[in-house]
Order: structure tokens, then C-alpha cells, then sequence
């Protein structure tokens, strides 16, 4: 097992060799500062064909990065999307040109506090700015031209994931001819921000954090990261899936130990997740993420509410939810319904009936993955057809 | 192509926005966008039939009318169409009600309880009638509320719903029912569609 350090010597030597754009125009964040000449990691899965009329963005969640599906180079580990994305699949590869770029704030390549301040020529740590989702947005359109695609097929995202792709249409309300927010929110809860502010302070209270200047140690918080990341685990289960699959069985033993190792099954996964992740995530970019989802309010930024983010909207719309997700709730993705309905958008709705919780939109969950192909599917053939017109 | 769908494809014009309640696995849906050009968005509560229309390009919305029909803006379509579910709500007037709030017009169709073979079934043979449109027994019926054409009719006036126009369905037959023909239409059609509002 090689240490932490070396670990992070290696996963840079690697980021080196990943898809970059340099983005030279100037980006005014939410928060006033403007971010220029910055790296955006991306990641294209299939052809974009001559008509270039075949083009899916895909937008990550929280913890999400660009490999979406076959081998992550850098983890060499599944992409987070293999069960919909790949030759054959939901969003087949070998029909359609999958984008996908790490999130401005993240760790996979692009811009994030991990990178060099040129103020200092250290890292920025703290010193990042705050960035928001239209931040995040706004820096992933910029691709969309460099790539060549004016108008893509379909845009689509799971849990933060569909926070930015509702955010982009309602900033760029022609650049995509469908779109597919799935298990997501307009804003965040009190509940959401509750788990990310808990989340956050696992992070700030491990010492080794030390406001955010561990990378210039080349170190990592490891203990409050891998609780951080337990929190989420959490919240993406449901609780009748976390008993069917735990339930109170114990971990490779047969009884009790009475002591405070991982007895139990949940407690070993738990740990097993968490400790997993501090091997490929920063903490510093968690903090940021979270904060910026904790912003999110779509409704804040329209005249009008909601409704007023989608006016005259021509984008085509499936929202998408899981009965059991508690983190975004059927309700919070009905909202959603409603206010397209009001603004006169076109706009379909499944919702689907699993035990599997938060975490269903990147599990084999046959019913949404039919309703995701099928969607898009006929979608292709009505931009074709529109665009022959 | 059931007849039905002919008749309430016939009674909507071309290009018009229309919201199909209970659209079922879209076969209505299907008629007015490609006879009609109809801009047609369905309600479903079934996940299959959901899937079945997003398979088939329709704009369909998982929910139920029941309870959900709230989310659609005041006089947002033209026209609401309700194919043979009225009598299977609780509460069928308060529904009602919300569909003449969301549709400028709304179409409603009824399997007519008052159809010559349903009176004798209940007549000859003391039981529940069980009819190809009524296929099922009383234990286990989708159907809470069953009424006849002329209940409907007398529910309209009774609440000052402006009737517009009653289409009497009998097999392949179409015919337009008035107050001068009602008692005679009520007992030989098996399906009455209402333009209302």
C-alpha cells in the first residue's frame, strides 16, 4: 500500500495525462471574482456524427467525475455511470457522443482548490473562491463550443448532477433540445444543507485540516473525510434497503466483541466507503461542492419564482425520481413538474417504485434505465426530424 | 382504433393544446398529434403506461388525477379530455370541477349505465351487469360512481355547466343527443361523450 503522499504524487503525474480545455475567456463567479485561463477536465465517450445532431452532455454529482463510464483512468476503478452509459446501454456509446466535464471546484483535472494559486504559486486551499452551480455551469458550456456542438440532443444528471442541468436551462435555454433531471431539487433543504454542513465540520474538525492548508503538506484529512463521505452514504440509502441489505448482522463474527471495532455489517461498509473515498477525493473540494449546492435556489435567481426560470422554455423534459429517495424527494422533483407545467414547458414525469433510495439513478434499476433509453431514443429521432426541417 | 377516440378526435380541431387525463398507454395521445396535430400532453398514474408513452414520444405525467390535477395553471389547454374514468373517482364532481378550471373546454366520455343491456341484466337477472364496456363484477369494479347519459345531462344542468354538444357511441353508430331524444338515446347507447364548458 503506498502512502497517502505518494498516492497523491501518482494521481497528479496521471492528471497530467487527462483531457483538458483551457478556458482563456474570463469567468465572473457569483461571488464577484473572475477566474481566467483555467483548466476544465472532460472526458467524450462515442462519435459525434456529421450532422453533429448526437450529442449528451452528462453533468456529475457531488462526488461524480468525467469517466463516466468504462475504466477511470486515474482510479482504475468502474466510471460512476457504467450501468446507463457505455456501447449498448441506456445512452448507448455507439449511437451517441457523451460529454462529460469535472465540475469547476472539483478534483478530477479542472479548476479546484487543489490547483496552484498564481497570486501565491501555492494551492489554493481556502483561498479558492466560492463557486456556485451556474459557476459550474457556465464553465462547462464553454466546452460545448470548443467540441463543435451548438445544440445538443439531450442533457442529462443525477442528484447534483440534475441541479446543474436545470441551472444550465434555465441560463442557455436553447442549447439543448431535451433534458432529463433525475432525482434532484430546484433548491436545497434544510435537511440537504443540515447533512452538508455535517459533512463539512467532520472535515474542519480533524487537525490535520488546519484551515485548509494540509495540501500544502501533501496530506489529507483523512478521518473527517471518510465521515464526511459516511454521512453521505447514509443519505443515499433508504432506510428499508439499508435493513434489507445490513439488517443487524454482524461482520465476519459470531457474536458481540464489546468493544468498539465494526461489529456490525453496516458499521464495516460504512467504514469501508469512507476510507475508500479519501483516496480519491479532496476534502477541500467537498467543502466547496457542498456549499455550492447549500446556494442553490433556483427560484431566487427568476422573476416569478420557478415558473420564471423556465419561461419560454423549448426544451423537452423527463424528470425522474425514486420513491424511496428521502434526500430529493418525489415531492421535491414534482416541484420541479409543476413549475414547467406552469411556465407551459413540455414536460413528462416517472417516478419509480424501488427500495434502493438516493443511490437508484446509478444502480441496474431496470424500470428507469428503460424509461431513460426510451426517452432519449425518440428524442433523437424528433431532432433529426426538426433539424431536417 | 377504438370508435370512441374517433368521435373526441373529431370534436377537437386541428393545432389545438390538449390534456389527456388517464391517458392510459397513449392511444388517444397518438391520434391527435399525428391526425391532428394536436399539442397533447397525458396524465397516467400507471409506471407501465407511463413507460409506454415516453417509448412512444408523448409528454406524459406520472400522477394521479385524483389528487394532482392542482400542478396545471387555470385554462392552460383548450381542451381536457376524460375517457371513461369520471365514475371510477371518490369524488368525480370535485374533479370535474378542476378540469373545467384547467380547460377551456373539456370532453368527457361515460360508459351510459342506462344502455338497454345493462337495464335487463339488473331486470332479468338480478345482478350486477357485466357488459364488454362494464367487464367487470361488482367486487372488484374500478367503478365507485356509475351513472347513465341522463344523469350526466340533468348533473350539468343542475350545476350550470354549459352543455356544448352529447355524442351517443352504439357499436359502430354515432349519433347527437338533445333534451327532445335523451330517453331514447340513453337506452340505446352504450357510450355518451360530453363537450362541455
Amino acid at each position: 500500500m503506498p502512502s497517502l503522499a505518494g498516492l497523491f504524487f501518482w494521481m497528479n503525474i496521471k492528471l497530467e495525462n487527462i483531457k483538458k480545455l483551457d478556458v482563456t475567456k474570463p469567468l465572473k463567479l457569483d461571488c464577484g471574482k473572475t477566474i481566467t485561463n483555467f483548466p476544465l477536465a472532460y472526458e467524450t465517450y462515442g462519435k459525434l456524427n456529421p450532422n453533429k445532431d448526437n450529442a449528451i452532455l452528462v453533468f456529475h454529482a457531488l462526488t461524480g467525475d468525467q469517466f463516466v463510464t468504462g475504466t477511470n483512468p486515474i482510479t482504475n476503478k468502474e466510471g460512476w455511470w457504467v450501468t446507463a452509459v457505455g456501447p449498448g446501454k441506456a445512452i448507448d456509446t455507439n449511437k451517441y457522443f457523451v460529454i462529460c466535464a469535472n465540475v469547476i471546484g472539483g478534483c478530477m483535472g479542472s479548476l479546484g482548490p487543489k490547483n496552484i494559486n498564481p497570486d501565491s504559486n501555492k494551492p489554493y486551499g481556502l483561498d479558492f473562491p466560492v463557486i456556485t452551480i451556474r459557476d459550474m455551469v457556465r464553465a462547462q458550456e464553454t466546452l460545448l463550443e470548443h467540441l463543435g456542438v451548438k445544440k445538443l440532443l439531450c442533457a442529462t444528471g443525477g442528484s447534483m448532477g440534475g441541479m446543474q442541468l436545470l441551472q444550465f436551462c434555465a441560463t442557455f435555454p436553447d442549447k439543448t433540445f431535451s433534458a432529463v433531471p433525475i432525482a434532484c431539487s430546484s433548491s436545497h433543504s434544510a435537511q440537504n444543507i443540515a447533512l452538508n454542513e455535517l459533512a463539512r465540520q467532520a472535515i474542519m474538525a480533524d487537525p490535520i485540516w488546519d484551515n485548509g492548508k494540509y495540501v500544502l503538506k501533501k496530506v489529507q484529512p483523512k478521518n473527517g473525510l471518510a465521515v464526511a463521505r459516511m454521512v453521505g452514504h447514509i443519505s443515499y440509502l433508504s432506510e428499508k434497503g439499508m435493513q434489507e441489505k445490513f439488517g443487524r448482522k454482524l461482520q465476519e463474527k459470531a457474536d458481540y466483541e464489546f468493544s468498539f471495532n465494526a461489529d456490525f455489517q453496516v458499521e464495516s461498509y460504512l467504514r469501508h466507503q469512507g476510507y475508500a473515498f479519501v483516496e480519491r477525493f479532496d476534502a477541500n473540494s467537498v467543502l466547496y461542492i457542498t456549499r455550492a449546492m447549500d446556494y442553490f435556489d433556483l427560484s431566487k435567481q427568476f422573476k416569478g419564482g420557478l415558473s420564471g426560470a423556465f419561461k419560454n422554455q423549448k426544451t423537452k423534459f423527463l424528470i425522474i425520481s425514486f420513491s424511496s429517495d428521502w434526500l430529493y424527494t418525489t415531492k421535491d422533483n414534482k416541484d420541479i413538474v409543476i413549475a414547467l407545467n406552469a411556465s407551459g414547458a413540455d414536460v413528462s414525469y416517472s417516478e419509480i417504485v424501488t427500495d434502493k433510495g438516493h443511490d437508484s439513478f446509478l444502480l441496474n434499476e431496470p424500470e428507469f434505465l428503460k424509461t431513460l433509453k426510451g426517452f432519449i431514443d425518440t428524442m433523437y429521432d424528433k431532432f433529426k426530424n426538426e433539424k431536417r426541417i | 382504433m377504438k370508435k370512441e377516440f374517433k368521435v373526441i378526435a373529431e370534436l377537437l380541431p386541428n393545432n389545438s393544446r390538449v390534456l389527456d387525463v388517464g391517458c392510459g398507454d397513449g392511444s388517444l395521445m397518438s391520434l391527435l398529434k399525428n391526425e391532428k396535430n394536436i399539442e397533447v400532453r397525458g396524465l397516467e398514474l400507471d409506471q407501465d403506461n407511463v413507460q409506454i408513452c415516453i417509448h412512444k414520444g408523448l409528454s406524459v405525467i406520472q400522477g394521479n388525477a385524483e389528487t394532482e390535477l392542482h400542478q396545471f395553471p387555470e385554462k392552460s389547454f383548450d381542451y381536457v379530455v376524460l375517457s371513461q374514468t369520471l365514475q371510477a373517482f371518490y369524488k368525480p364532481e370535485k374533479v370535474l370541477k378542476e378540469l373545467l378550471r384547467i380547460g377551456k373546454s373539456v370532453i368527457i366520455s361515460i360508459p351510459n349505465f342506462g344502455y338497454w343491456k345493462v337495464r335487463m341484466k339488473l331486470l332479468f337477472f338480478g345482478k350486477m351487469p357485466v357488459t364488454k364496456t362494464l367487464p367487470n363484477t361488482w367486487y372488484n369494479t374500478p367503478n365507485l360512481h356509475m351513472c347513465t347519459i341522463k344523469d350526466l345531462f340533468n348533473f350539468c344542468d343542475e350545476k350550470k355547466i354549459h352543455i356544448k354538444k352529447v355524442v351517443g357511441v352504439n357499436q359502430d353508430q354515432t349519433s347527437f343527443i338533445k333534451r327532445g331524444n335523451l330517453e331514447i338515446k340513453n337506452l340505446f347507447s352504450k357510450l355518451g361523450i360530453f363537450l362541455i364548458g
